[in-house]
């Protein structure tokens, strides 16, 4: 059975949360492009609560064939786990944009796993880092762990499942200029983390207010 | 007359955050927002802003086609491109569309060299 949502932000809570996500990914983007070599395309990021049902629909509904995805855990003042997902089919055109192509095809898919690993190590920490840096907090960021499966296998064994029904799920589709590879950035956290989020968004817009209001604005 | 200084970002906290900075270096100068290129291009044509600060990644035209567009249209404008997106091709464009890179989350510091900088291209004017 579908779960229900309890958790809401307001309108500046999203934007707030919006902006700290791509500002993180944005940097993370920039991380990928140095190992890639080729400019990195971000999509404007989507921020929605869902249940990790829907998430794992919305990725499946985009990516009909295997997926894989790093995933790190993130505990501090909110916990939670980061995922960076591709088509499985990536894997391999990844590894070899990071490697340089020069590699026979038996030494790319044998550095597939470190590859994958490293990678979703730079960009998740880039993002994660960029993300605590603006909310003033400082989060402890596990190892990298690879997971394959379809989209509702990865979020199953991203191991979130077990600690509540509300899950923020928010997204960003990237791809990598002349190269076939996309992929996705997705954070999910629990009801007590999202509860601890909106509290240090809150700081945060008031870090930031005392001159929200222009004095002319187009609408 | 204040400078005029147009803030153009999807994010109102990117607006927020922008604004502060612009009133601790420059309390006297006058704020227009805009949350997207339309709304921006709007307040340009009817409100002549001195400086043009623009995020780059936004829903509908991005930050750097309006760029594009500004300096074909407002040519004198110092226009600054702000971003988190540090990758040398955005970096590049920017100054192709005419307009100064400062890396998100902006720093005072940063903004303030853009702003002694375009003050000096708005003296003569």
């Amino acid at each position: 059975m579908s779960k229900e949502l309890v958790f809401t932000l307001d309108e500046l809570e999203l934007d707030a949360l919006t902006e700290l996500v791509n500002v993180g990914v944005s940097r993370a983007a920039s991380s990928l492009r140095t190992m890639v070599g080729s400019e990195v395309l971000l999509a404007v990021p989507r921020v929605e609560m869902m249940t990790y049902e829907r998430a794992a629909k919305l990725i499946g509904e985009r990516e009909s064939g295997e997926l894989v995805a790093v995933h790190q855990s993130f505990n501090g003042e909110i916990s939670g786990g980061a995922m960076l997902i591709f088509p499985e089919i990536n894997s391999l055109e990844l590894v070899r944009a990071i490697t340089g192509g020069g590699l026979p095809l038996e030494d790319i898919i044998a550095l597939e796993q470190e590859a994958l690993a490293e990678t979703g190590n730079i960009i998740l920490n880039g993002c994660l880092a960029t993300i605590a840096n603006m909310l003033e907090r400082t989060l402890n960021i596990s190892l990298p762990e690879i997971i394959h499966g379809s989209g509702s296998e990865i979020f199953a064994r991203s191991q979130l499942l077990e600690a509540d029904t509300a899950v923020l799920f928010l997204y960003i589709n990237f791809s990598v200029r002349d190269r076939d590879i996309h992929g996705y950035i997705a954070m999910l956290m629990d009801l007590p983390s999202l509860t601890a989020l909106k509290a240090l968004i809150g700081r945060m817009i008031e870090r930031a207010g005392g001159e929200s209001t222009p004095d002319h604005a187009a609408r | 007359m204040a400078t005029k200084v147009l803030i153009v970002d999807d994010s109102k906290l990117a607006r927020m955050s922008v604004a502060k900075h612009l009133s601790a270096l420059r309390p006297g100068w006058t704020r227009l927002e805009a949350a997207n290129a339309e709304e921006a291009l709007s307040l340009a044509n009817r409100e002549f802003p001195d400086i043009i600060l623009l995020d780059f990644n936004m829903p509908g035209q991005s930050g750097l086609e309006l760029a594009a567009q500004l300096h074909e249209t407002h040519p004198l404008i110092p226009v600054a491109i702000v971003s988190a997106n540090i990758q040398v091709e955005i970096v590049e464009r920017a100054g192709q569309a005419g307009a100064t890179f400062l890396a998100k989350p902006l720093r005072e510091a940063a903004l303030a060299a853009f702003l002694d900088a375009a003050e000096a291209r708005l003296a003569p004017r």
